[in-house]
């Protein structure tokens, strides 16, 4: 066999290679990301109920209390994105987190008190429960469930920044310096969906806050 | 040519080399999915949906 004819077999090689493992590189972001990242949510959503039952460090205004990193405490749901859209929050933003739920930015406002709490979700990959975020219109309804209450956030306002406009997390957004009164809400995603040069950003108020005993809130896609 | 040098350097007859390059072939997918993929898609920007001062790796 000549040479030429050998180099160009085992580039053809090469290229054959090169397509299967960038196949097989699809077959994990699209499917197996999203598998592994079920199977997360229900060992999280399992720790959440598991704590609630056991009744663990509750402080005594009802609220959650101080939450270890990597742990879950609450449910979000938007019933815009599905009448079943039930993510556990998890606290803390890095990887691992975010592959279990949506993640919690540490040092933000906890569910329901005064301040931002500030939520972090894939839009693509490891479960992407943000991946249609964009359709959430202002005037529709959030709802955050912990161990005593029911939240219900009103959005108020969807916008897109800049990857570093971390104002937006601030208890009072784009004033660092400012005293919170409002009880707020935000929510963070990379956009466009499969890019990342700008973040997604959804805001509301807290609207009302129930006890669990008493049931919980309608779930409407309008507040 | 790595392919035709490994099928000929394999022991045994058709049958054993083919479920040995199975499981050759397995064991590199396990490898892809577990440690290369998950750094790989670290570099890619699907991941990044936080705010964050830092730009890139420690923006999720």
């Amino acid at each position: 066999m000549s040479v030429t004819r050998s180099a160009m077999r085992g580039v053809g090689e090469l290229l054959i290679t090169i397509g299967v493992v960038l196949l097989l590189f699809l077959a994990y972001q699209l499917w197996w990301t999203n598998l592994e990242a079920d199977r997360a949510q229900g060992r999280i959503a399992d720790q959440i109920r598991e704590d609630w039952r056991n009744g663990p460090r509750q402080p005594t205004d009802g609220s959650v209390g101080p939450v270890d990193f990597g742990r879950g405490f609450a449910f979000l749901r938007i019933p815009r994105l599905g009448k079943h859209f039930d993510v556990p929050v998890v606290q803390g933003t890095g990887d691992a987190e975010l592959a279990e739920g949506v993640g919690h930015y540490v040092g933000t406002a906890i569910p329901g008190q005064v301040g931002n709490f500030a939520v972090a979700g894939h839009r693509a990959t490891h479960g992407e429960p943000f991946a249609y975020l964009d359709q959430v219109k202002v005037g529709d309804a959030l709802y955050v469930e912990t161990a005593r209450h029911w939240y219900t956030y009103v959005v108020d306002k969807t916008f897109l920044v800049d990857p570093t406009d971390v104002w937006v997390i601030d208890p009072v957004p784009g004033k660092p310096k400012a005293t919170p009164t409002k009880r707020l809400i935000t929510l963070t995603t990379c956009d466009p969906r499969w890019g990342h040069t700008h973040r997604l950003i959804i805001e509301g108020h807290l609207m009302e806050a129930r006890f669990r005993f008493d049931g919980h809130p309608p779930l409407r896609e309008r507040a | 040519m790595i392919y035709p040098w490994i099928w000929r350097n394999l022991p045994g007859n058709t049958w054993v080399r083919a479920a040995i390059s199975l499981v050759a072939f397995l064991i590199m997918v396990l490898f892809l999915f577990t440690v290369v993929f998950p750094w790989a898609e670290g570099v890619l920007p699907f991941l990044d949906v936080t705010v964050s001062n830092s730009q890139g790796a420690a923006a999720p």
